[in-house]
This record gives structure tokens, C-alpha cells and sequence, in this order.
């Protein structure tokens, strides 16, 4: 990568990789000629990280977290997940998905909607019973298991959609813009919430997002991605520490790596 | 949504209570008994209207003069009119719903049944068959390609030209009865089933579907959890249009085969000795039984809706 060498000098621990990405590309065929969505990508997450992915539409950021999911196929370049190609960590369950919209099944509960992926990958009753319980007191939304979905708010629908991600103890949580859709004060305290399960659960989480402020205050890394081809423009290793309250954005730190995140996005926007 | 936050005039009293309630079925029934009124304004008048001829004729046979009341009292009363009164059907429905036994011949609730029993069993045919082609369209690509096209095909052709077929055919390998008629109610109640579940089948959206990859359900999970209880406000839907489609075939059915039994068969004979008032109450006995038929489906779905907590 032409950038690489803007790459901060890496993080004094280094953790095993959990997801590797080698000159990945991917094109896709469309009527309009084929589109570059992944170019040359180079990415290296460890264990534990949170690792943001910021640009904007069209830069390659939802594919790559779909690569890693095996829902998209790389048309050449090598990426593991937990060592392994991602379709069979898709059946060792490595990872949960947290997607756009909660898209919760209007006709489960809470607490049905939880058990789906239980359900499938057949953990006993009792078992599905008990991480569910667990898992939706994790995102605070204990009691809430005989609602249904329009029950709730957007936000708790959202939280809902997280707890159903962790239910099977995947360490890798992928997660696609999940609160796009919500508005700013909501957003806040889901971005807090999220840390403090990232803290408590000790997962690797791989996190899509429009917003600076959003992938600042949450990453340990930051990804910088540009569009036409989708390609990574810069790497930042927050110096911020793991415990953060929320006016840490005030601090000269936050403010500087939010720079450097829109420095990045603007060079990416020169180069089209 | 029905999100119980405070009922409608929950702070009034008992009165204020049954007050709103009054108004709530008067402002539901009051449109419906406009309508009804203005139906029974237009019937009369057509009737007069339509009647007079023949009391003209005869009255200019006998060498009379007859003045408008004597008309309108003539046309409202006539053993054959070209178009009865309602009072006239309403006479014969009585006469033949309420006065005779339902074993009887003459009852129309017995000819009713007989219809609505091949109705019935054609509906369930036709349910059963329009899922299961639904649930291959979905999942096999070669009925994806084969199956719609010749679906359609099938109902471009009038049922009153495949109806005698069927009956015909049937007959010689030795079907008769009930099934003949319930076959071809199947034929026109299967196509909306079909066409109502290939689309719930599919409504569920992309991003549904790759969470159920994520899990790597199989296909039959993913058709289970999410397919099936996506498609039941889809198939609701298309029953109500299937079994008003299945009455209309079951009672088709029985016309060409010179049925004596059936809603189909008093058409018939009403239409063969000029019993216009028979063949009035025929249909409207028939207008009935599609209206209960599609209120049961709409029941049954409130409630299966409800337990599955997607009534909206």
C-alpha cells in the first residue's frame, strides 16, 4: 500500500491476529461495468481490538465486513479469520453480525428472538434459556424477553439485534453501521453502552461507521477507506485509553486523532 | 400498532363508556345502511320499470286502462317478473331457508350445504396444492422457470369450458360426486395461493437472509424460522380471493352436469322454468356463503395473527 509507511509504529503488545487481509480485491460484476469495491487491502486485527471502519458510501467498508463474514467472495487476495478461511469460521461460529436495521423477527419475542441462533445451532433448552436471560441483561434489557419487537425502541430494538450477536459466545462481533439509524442522544448512549460491553466481554469487534466522533470514541484502531477502487488511506492506532468516559471527546487527544480521521478522508477524496 | 396506552374515553364514566360506543357503531353503520337503502331504491325502481311491460301487455289484452299505482302494485307482485322484488326474494328465502326441513329437497340450506361442501373440499385442494407448487417455485430454479408460465396459462382458459372436461373425464375413470366439483373449485382456488405465497415466500429481505447465513442455517431452517412465518400475512391474504374463487367453481361445477342438487342446480332449474324469484334467492343465498366464507378466513387470520404478535 502506498500509505503504509504513514502507519503509526504498531501498539506495544502485539495480540494474535484474529482477522488478516492480504492484497484483498474484490469486483463486482454489474451492468454497468465491473466496480472496484475492495482494492489491494491490507489489514491486520488483533485479538481484542476495536476497529472501526470510516469513509464514505462506496468505499468498501460494509464488503470487507461482509469478506470476513463469507457472505462476499474475494475475487483474489488471501484474508483468515481466527486462522481460518471465513467460511469455515463461519461454521466454527466465530463471529456475530450486527447489521443496519435490528431486523428482529416481528413474529418472536425479545427473548425468542435471542434463542434464534441458539436455536439453529442447537443448544438444549435450558442452555438457549439461560445465555438468552444473560445476554439481554448484558445490554440492559432484562424483563424485556416476552415483548415483541414493536413493543420497543428503535434503540432498545437495536440492542436487542446485539444481545441475538453475542448469544453464542462468538468472539469476533461484526458490526454494520448498527446505530445509523438512530438519532444523536440515543447513539451517545449506545456508544458508551457498547464500550463497557466491549470491556466486560473482551471481544474483538470490527465496527462500520458515517460518523468521526462515533469510530474516534470507540476504537483502539481506526480504518481510513476512500472509494472508486474501495482501498484503505490510513491506519491510526488511538492513543486514547480503554476506559473512556464521554467527555473524553473534549480532550486534545480525541480532538487530534478526529483530525487526523478527516485528514485522512479528505486525501481519499483527492485522489479520485 | 396496538400499543395499550390509554383506551379510547378511558377517563369517562359508564354512560360516557356505552355513549361512545354508540357512536362508534352508528358512525361504522350508518355509511353501510346508506348504501343498503340506496340498493333497495334502485331495485324497486328497476323492477317497476322492468315489470311494466308485461302488466302493459296484459292489461292491453284484457282492453284495460291501468293507472301508475295499479302498475306499480302489478310489477311488485308477478309470479315470473323479469327482475323480482326484494320483498319477493326475501318471501322465497324464508320460505325455503327457515319453513322447510334442511333435509328437504325444497330447503335451501341443503342445497347450500351440497355446494358449500365441494367448496370446502375444493379449498382445501386447492390450499394444499398452491402451497406446495409455492414452496418448489421457491426453492427449485426448474419450477422457478416452469411453473408460473403454465399456472397462469391455466386460468386464461373460462372454467365453463373445462368444467364439463373435467366432469367428463373424472366420470369415466369412475370420480363422481362430491370430488369432480371440488376439483374444479381447486382449479380456480389454487392460483392466488400460489401466486400470494411464491411472493411471502420471498419477502424476506436480504439482510434477513444473510443472518440466517451467519448462523449457516440450512435451507430447510431458513424455511421454517423465516420463509413460512413471513408469508402467513401473504397467504391470509390470498385465501380470502381463493375461497370465494372456490364457491364460484364449486357452483360452476354443478351446471354442466345437469346437477339436481347445489346452489348450481336451482340456478339452473330456476333459469330452465323461468323461476326468476329461485334464481334470486339462489344467488343471494350464494352471496351469503362467500361472505361467510371469507369472514371465517379473515377470523382465523385475526387470531393466528395475533398469536404469532404481528397484528397490526
Amino acid at each position: 500500500m502506498a500509505l503504509a509507511q504513514e502507519k503509526p509504529q504498531v501498539s506495544l503488545a502485539p495480540q494474535p491476529s484474529v482477522v488478516t487481509a492480504n492484497g484483498l480485491d474484490l469486483t463486482f460484476q454489474t451492468a454497468d461495468g465491473p466496480v472496484h469495491a475492495l482494492k489491494g487491502v491490507d489489514l491486520d486485527i488483533g485479538k481484542g481490538e476495536f476497529v472501526s471502519f470510516i469513509g464514505p458510501s462506496g468505499c468498501g467498508k460494509t464488503t470487507f465486513l461482509r469478506v470476513v463474514a463469507a457472505l462476499e467472495e474475494p475475487t483474489s487476495g488471501e484474508i483468515t479469520v481466527n486462522g481460518m478461511s471465513p467460511e469455515e469460521a463461519r461454521k466454527a461460529r466465530a463471529y456475530g453480525y450486527v447489521f443496519q436495521a435490528a431486523g428482529l423477527y416481528p413474529w418472536r419475542t425479545i427473548g425468542k428472538n435471542v434463542k434464534l441462533p441458539l436455536e439453529i445451532m442447537g443448544y438444549s433448552r435450558d442452555e438457549q434459556e439461560r445465555r438468552m436471560r444473560s445476554v439481554l441483561e448484558l445490554v440492559d434489557l432484562k424483563g424485556f424477553e416476552k415483548k415483541y419487537p414493536w413493543q420497543l425502541s428503535g434503540g432498545m430494538q437495536q440492542r436487542a439485534s446485539i444481545a441475538r450477536a453475542l448469544a453464542f459466545d462468538a468472539d469476533i462481533l461484526l458490526m454494520d453501521e448498527p446505530f445509523g439509524a438512530l438519532d444523536e442522544i440515543v447513539r451517545d448512549h449506545l456508544n458508551e453502552q457498547l464500550l463497557q460491553l466491549w470491556a466486560r466481554t473482551e471481544k474483538t469487534c470490527l465496527f462500520v461507521t458515517h460518523s468521526i466522533p462515533e469510530a474516534v470514541y470507540l476504537s483502539t484502531k481506526i480504518v481510513v477507506m476512500s472509494p472508486r477502487p474501495g482501498r484503505i488511506t490510513d491506519v491510526i492506532d488511538s492513543p486514547l485509553p480503554r476506559e473512556r468516559p464521554l467527555d473524553i471527546r473534549d480532550s486534545q487527544a480525541f480532538i487530534d486523532v478526529a483530525h487526523r480521521v478527516r485528514e485522512g478522508l479528505r486525501a481519499g477524496m483527492d485522489d479520485v | 400498532m396496538n400499543i395499550p396506552l390509554a383506551a379510547p374515553g378511558a377517563g369517562a364514566g359508564r354512560s360516557g363508556r356505552v355513549g361512545l360506543w354508540l357512536r362508534g357503531v352508528a358512525d361504522k353503520a350508518l355509511p353501510v345502511l346508506a348504501v343498503v337503502a340506496a340498493i333497495f331504491v334502485i331495485w324497486y325502481a328497476a323492477a317497476v320499470w322492468m315489470n311494466s311491460q308485461w302488466t302493459l301487455d296484459q292489461a292491453a289484452r284484457a282492453g284495460q286502462e291501468v293507472t301508475f299505482s295499479e302498475i306499480v302494485a302489478d310489477t311488485l307482485t308477478q309470479d315470473r317478473p323479469k327482475l323480482p322484488a326484494p320483498h319477493q326474494v326475501a318471501v322465497e328465502l324464508y320460505d325455503t331457508v327457515i319453513d322447510k326441513e334442511i333435509t328437504s329437497r325444497r330447503s335451501l340450506v341443503f342445497h347450500a350445504w351440497i355446494t358449500l361442501s365441494a367448496t370446502l373440499l375444493g379449498f382445501g385442494f386447492g390450499t394444499v396444492l398452491g402451497i406446495l407448487l409455492a414452496v418448489g417455485i421457491v426453492h427449485n430454479r426448474a419450477m422457478d422457470m416452469s411453473v408460473m408460465p403454465w399456472a397462469i396459462a391455466s386460468q386464461t382458459i373460462p372454467i365453463l369450458a373445462i368444467a364439463p372436461m373435467i366432469i367428463v373425464v373424472l366420470n369415466s375413470v369412475g370420480v363422481q360426486g362430491l370430488v369432480p366439483k371440488a376439483i374444479i373449485s381447486a382449479y380456480l382456488s389454487f392460483f392466488p395461493v400460489v401466486v400470494g405465497m411464491v411472493s411471502g415466500l420471498r419477502s424476506p429481505q436480504g439482510m434477513q437472509m444473510d443472518l440466517l447465513r451467519t448462523y449457516n442455517a440450512s435451507t430447510a431452517e431458513v424455511f421454517w424460522k423465516l420463509r413460512l412465518p413471513a408469508s402467513m400475512p401473504y397467504l391470509f391474504a390470498s385465501l380470502k380471493v381463493g375461497i370465494a374463487a372456490s364457491l364460484v367453481g364449486a357452483i360452476v361445477g354443478e351446471l354442466p352436469t345437469g346437477a339436481v342438487r347445489g346452489l348450481g342446480a336451482r340456478l339452473l332449474s330456476g333459469s330452465y322454468y323461468g323461476q326468476t324469484v329461485q334464481i334470486w334467492s339462489a344467488l343471494i343465498m350464494a352471496a351469503v356463503c362467500a361472505a361467510l366464507l371469507v369472514g371465517i378466513v379473515g377470523a382465523v387470520q385475526k387470531i393466528v395473527l395475533k398469536r404469532m404478535g404481528m397484528s397490526a
